[in-house]
């Protein structure tokens, strides 16, 4: 699909948008790897990674707070309006998302550090594992399906979040099992659940970026299970 | 190779029917438009169920030269409907249709059926100075006579015989002057020529001007094309005030005016009325490619 960004007879407007497109993704990169660097912290009960993680947090928080303002900006100088406006819009939404799925991941790098101190590696890596690599490529699915415009492949990613839900809830139950065997490891499971819950999450925020590829391609707000929008 | 073993009207393998991709809306890219023809018929829903004015299958000719295509569109009761469209694209042209503006063009031909309240405007019977005060226009420079702000505002209603004595001159234009947001400015000059008020104050007064003689509906094109961004906006608030008692049709080049004062959008490109919808739906998620080329500056 494509939504002809670089046909303004602006020249500064085709930059000004496609300069926008290219940091929220920048960002979408770095976030992606700060998810799959907390979760390798964690396997490998690696506290220097997980440190570098809360490092570069700062880092996305401050790319956020960028696109917002290239993205007023841009509002305020060219008052986009159709295609335009949805990208813009889009964006910021995203990058919102981009955001929060960061302090996910700086939520599960603190949990390395919690479990890395305890020295013992408890239960559930299996599970965690599992999910954080279904909710990573959801994640990098939803950011290249919005550098494609693709909205089918949007929406196959986003229908993959139901599997995530069902993965947590199942991982949930065990880890409950696993407390009731063992009262002793219910605080150790319990940095387990928190990082379950964690990257459950993170699934949830790729969602929404998909939703926002629908947005800005079909100009439909699909969002709280709006699918029946789409024309 | 493959084409040779099917005869003729033998049906397309379903392999192939399967690539391709259902009624593809046409790019950007091949915008080259170039010719009316190349554009189908008007998209969205230029139809309304109360309307004040009916148009169908209108087409204006300058001579030889074709300006307006078959183009149909209901202006609905006490509705802000905005036209636009690129330089040349008919818009203007069609306004004036409505009150016969055209009339006074030399080889100006109009065809199709336009009515007001199902009375037909270009019947043989019609008298168009009627007419035109039933459908008053507002144009892009402010034009006053060159006589009093009052005499300005008390002209229509004298020649068109509405009001004749002196204190009902006086009641129609303070209220034409306050309905226009022009009274507070000039209630104190009323005397003192119209052409001595400000760009802003001039179309207030144009304004005034019109809404004199009790029109139904009232044509804009491009009221605000000469005036500054406050004079602007009140109008813009004006046009809103107006509509509660009137229907009006205004022409404009700026894009975010028309998403502000109209109910209605309708977009005109080559003398075609590409695509009318809601106001919203327009300048969010238009339904025609040319029409979003057009208003997110993608033209060539």
């Amino acid at each position: 699909m494509d939504m002809h960004f670089d046909q303004h007879i602006s020249r500064q407007f085709n930059e000004d948008l496609e300069s926008l497109k290219t940091e929220m993704l920048e960002m979408g990169g770095m976030v992606t790897r700060q998810v799959a660097d907390a979760v390798e912290a964690l396997a490998n009960a690696d506290s220097e990674l997980a440190e570098k993680v809360l490092q570069v947090e700062e880092e996305i928080d401050r790319c956020e707070m960028d696109l917002d303002e290239h993205a007023t900006l841009i509002i305020a100088k060219r008052q986009p309006a159709a295609s335009d406006l949805r990208m813009v819009m889009s964006v910021i939404r995203i990058a919102r998302d981009l955001e929060r799925v960061g302090d996910e991941a700086s939520k599960v790098a603190k949990m390395a550090i919690a479990l890395t101190d305890e020295g013992t590696a408890p239960r559930g890596y299996t599970e965690i594992r599992h999910i954080a690599n279904e909710v990573r490529k959801m994640l990098n699915d939803a950011l290249d399906a919005y550098t494609r415009f693709d909205v089918k492949s949007a929406m196959e990613t986003l229908a993959r979040d139901d599997q995530v839900d069902m993965d947590y809830r199942s991982a949930v139950r065990e880890m409950i099992t696993y407390m009731m065997e063992d009262p002793r490891s219910i605080s150790r499971v319990m940095n387990v659940l928190w990082t379950l819950r964690s990257l459950e999450r993170i699934g949830d925020h790729a969602k929404n970026i998909c939703e926002q590829v629908v947005y800005l391609v079909k100009g439909a707000d699909i969002r709280h299970g709006n699918e029946q929008n789409m024309r | 190779m493959n084409t040779m073993t099917l005869s003729a009207g033998e049906a397309i393998p379903a392999e192939t029917k399967a690539t391709k991709p259902a009624a593809e809306p046409p790019s950007v890219k091949n915008q080259a438009v170039k010719r009316p023809e190349e554009i189908a018929s008007t998209v969205g829903s230029p139809f309304c169920d109360e309307a004040k004015l009916r148009m169908r299958n209108v087409n204006v000719f300058y001579g030889e030269a074709q300006a307006i295509h078959d183009v149909s569109l209901d202006i609905g009761r006490n509705q802000v409907v905005a036209m636009i469209g690129p330089s040349g694209c008919g818009k203007s042209t069609f306004l004036r249709c409505l009150n016969r503006m055209n009339d006074t063009i030399e080889g100006c031909r109009v065809e199709g059926e336009l009515s007001l309240d199902g009375e037909a405007i270009y019947g043989p019977k019609v008298d168009v100075v009627p007419l035109r005060a039933r459908v008053g226009m507002v144009f892009q420079k402010p034009n006053p006579f060159p006589k009093t702000i009052y005499d300005n505002v008390a002209y229509g209603p004298k020649i068109h015989g509405i009001a004749s004595r002196r204190a009902e001159l006086d009641e129609i234009v303070e209220n034409s002057l306050r309905r226009a947001g022009l009274w507070n400015e000039v209630k104190d000059r009323l005397d003192k020529p119209g052409t001595g008020l400000s760009g802003g104050q001039q179309q207030r007064l144009c304004i005034a001007r019109a809404i004199a003689v009790s029109p139904e509906v009232i044509l804009m094109d491009e009221p605000c094309s000469a005036l500054d961004p406050i004079a602007t906006a009140r109008i813009e608030e004006l046009i809103d005030e107006l509509r509660q008692n009137y229907t009006i049709a205004i022409v404009t080049h700026s894009m975010q005016q028309a998403a502000r004062v109209s109910q209605r959008t309708a977009y005109f490109h080559l003398g075609k009325l590409v695509e009318v919808n809601d106001t919203e739906t327009v300048f969010t998620n238009p339904e025609h490619e040319l029409t979003e080329a057009y208003i997110t500056g993608r033209f060539g």
